[in-house]
């Protein structure tokens, strides 16, 4: 369907995904990057927050109540191994709870942009999150504990087997087009780019329609239906950000550009004028083809 | 924040100049645009998790206000070529979407329902798994006594060196002795804690899942594995006299730990399981489901591994004779077995 290549890049990554309501939703797998990145993050929030809490507690404990030593047994033995449960609770805890969360993504995912969703376009399950969280371990951390380990040839041939049996976890988001690691092929999800980030995802209630002089020409600027054809869809987007954009140069490049194209002599001072005029034109007769089922996606497609 | 809300009613009630538009799709967005706002806010209010700041109008609007901008998308989809409109209807809907049909449980409800009932249920889901990791077990620790038993030299294939210690054919039986019973000179219940809580056990529960899905074989192969270690040290207590001490001994944590480990292979068998016999569903689907469900089982086996590292660090050096140490264990493995099997609620936690 998509003819041009600009177009066929953005298309390897989307994803329809069907709503209960029949709607196609548009989504677009998050890049492999952007999840390292917010692994990364994660992690970094992670050990602050547990060394800063760490630190204060023994402050409290040997500066304000005047704890001496570590003697074995007793109730400051006790509260070392709550601490100890805590600490080895908080990782699952801080995935859990934000990937839970109304925006389904942890803090370093919301940084990159990306959150989770339900492969098959239902309700996210607080088991599929706990399920893909639950392999994370699996996939990272016994893998870099067994390359550490295989270094110093301890575990022989065994520990090399399942070191190449990690590899495969560790490696798995790299052979498959969704990008899953083996946690989201597990639990049914995978990540996506966070829909309304994107500069585009405002809606300027200011701006004005389109007004009749633009759309009937009475500026003087009419353009025929030869005219009008040369162009498509994707460069009328392209001009209209070139219109929100408001950039004089660029925008006197690109009527100079239209007009030897429609065979007209570009003028001075008026570009904006035209350029508004030049697409009020070129929509209404994309909209108007686009009622009769008729689409030209760019100016390389016939129009069918 | 007020102050934006305060600006868009002004502007949603101010009337669209209509008559303005030339081109159709203008006037369609013109028309719409405020109750896309309207959503827009609501939306806006639940990602923030600021439930309570949403008014009971706005709660009520919502599903109706969600499918206007699900069917104006659609119809702009066709209609439109206006790209700004386009994107936004876009991210609106599908933020409106997350929001809609997002996981409806915190994570206190859900830890609610899972101690109430959810996790014995998927525990009982998978009896089948858990019977053949049991199997699994126990031809582990016939394997390993029996190996022993014809050959002592089998001893140091089974058990790491580091691990046995003491422990070793040949050993007196003093020696053996002092290893289940009195001080453990040197470890306090912190250090026992600690080196327990990540050290072999959990890293076995771990791998016994992880391996499920090359179709569960690895994790029967790890579970005969470490059952064989036990066997092997069943032989070598039971040939000094102290088999019934040991049992003792060990039965303090090791009704518990060993019956995490049990779950946890049969959790990793479900998913190979599911996944070498899918049935009508895809293997993906089939994968997706079992995954979920033994996500709930590895849940529990987490927290039942701490349990048995309390035991372990803790109760059984205060408890240094044989037949209590057989009622603390007995106790947990009833009140496992009870927890499981006997307490039958209907909670709405399934794999789907």
């Amino acid at each position: 369907m998509v003819t041009a290549p600009h177009l066929a890049r953005e298309a390897k990554r989307r994803r329809e995904l069907i709503t209960p309501e029949g709607l196609a939703l548009n989504l677009t797998i998050a890049s492999r990057g952007a999840r390292a990145g917010a692994i990364i993050l994660d992690f970094i929030l992670i050990h602050v927050t547990m060394l800063v809490v760490t630190l204060l507690l023994m402050y409290l404990a040997f500066g304000v109540f005047g704890v001496s030593g570590m003697s074995a047994g007793g109730p400051l033995e006790l509260l070392a191994v709550v601490w100890l449960i805590m600490m080895f609770l908080f990782r699952y805890a801080y995935f859990l709870y934000f990937e839970l969360g109304p925006r389904g993504a942890t803090p370093g995912k919301r940084i990159t942009g990306i959150r989770i969703a339900a492969r098959d376009g239902g309700r996210l399950t607080a088991e599929a999150v706990i399920a893909r969280n639950l392999l994370r371990d699996i996939e990272l951390f016994l893998p870099l504990v067994l390359v550490a380990g295989a270094q110093s040839g301890d575990g022989g041939l065994a520990g090399l087997a399942a070191l190449a049996w990690f590899a495969i976890f560790m490696t798995f988001p790299f052979f498959n087009r969704d990008a899953m690691r083996a946690g989201d092929l597990v639990a049914g999800t995978f990540v996506v780019e966070a829909p309304g980030r994107r500069r585009e995802g405002a809606l300027d209630v200011s701006r004005a329609a389109l007004g009749q002089e633009a759309a009937q020409g009475s500026h003087g600027y009419r353009f025929g239906e030869a005219e009008l054809a040369v162009y498509g869809e994707y460069e009328l987007q392209v001009l209209e950000r070139i219109l929100r954009d408001n950039r004089a140069d660029a925008m006197v490049q690109v009527a100079e550009t239209i007009c030897a194209k429609i065979g007209w002599t570009a003028g001075r001072g008026d570009e904006r004028a035209f350029l508004e005029a030049f697409y009020a034109q070129l929509r209404a007769r994309l909209e108007s083809d686009l009622r009769f089922g008729k689409r030209k996606a760019d100016k390389h497609a016939m129009s069918q | 924040m007020a102050l934006l809300d305060f600006f868009r009613r002004r502007k949603a009630g101010a009337a669209p100049d209509l008559d303005a538009a030339a081109l159709r799709s203008d006037r369609f967005r013109l028309e719409r645009q405020g109750d896309w706002q309207r959503l827009e806010a609501i939306v806006a209010r639940l990602e923030a998790g600021r439930l309570r700041r949403i008014s009971d109008d706005d709660l009520l609007a919502l599903p109706a206000l969600y499918r206007m901008a699900a069917s104006s998308l659609a119809i702009a989809r066709e209609t439109t070529l206006d790209a700004a409109t386009l994107n936004y209807l876009e991210a609106l809907v599908q933020r409106a979407w997350f929001q809609l049909y997002g996981t409806r449980s915190s994570l206190g409800s859900w830890l609610r329902r899972f101690f109430g009932g959810g996790w014995s249920e998927a525990v009982r889901a998978i009896t089948p798994d858990v019977l053949i990791a049991l199997a699994a077990m126990v031809a582990g620790t016939l394997v390993g006594w029996l190996l022993v038993s014809g050959d002592p030299h089998w001893f140091h294939a089974l058990v790491p060196g580091e691990f046995g210690g003491q422990r070793a054919p040949g050993a007196s039986a003093d020696s053996l002795r002092s290893t289940i019973f009195g001080d453990q000179q040197g470890t306090t219940g912190l250090s026992a804690f600690a080196a327990y809580l990540f050290g072999n056990n959990t890293k076995v529960a771990i791998l016994a899942f992880a391996l499920g899905f090359a179709f569960g074989v690895p994790s029967i192969l790890l579970l005969i594995h470490n059952m064989a270690l036990l066997g092997a040290m069943l032989w070598l207590f039971d040939g000094a006299g102290l088999g019934t001490d040991f049992i003792a001994w060990l039965s303090v944590h090791g009704t518990t730990e060993l019956f995490a480990i049990l779950l946890a292979g049969g959790a990793g068998i479900h998913v190979g399981r599911n996944m070498a016999f899918p049935g009508n569903r895809s293997i993906l689907a089939a994968a997706a489901q079992s995954g979920r469900r033994a996500a709930i089982v590895m849940t529990g086996v987490v927290v039942m591994l701490m349990v048995a590292a309390f035991l372990e660090g803790f109760v059984r050096q205060l408890v240094n004779v044989t037949p209590a140490r057989f009622a603390i264990g007995g106790a947990m493995l009833a009140f496992w077995i009870a927890y499981f099997y006997l307490l039958r609620r209907r909670p709405a936690m399934g794999a789907d």
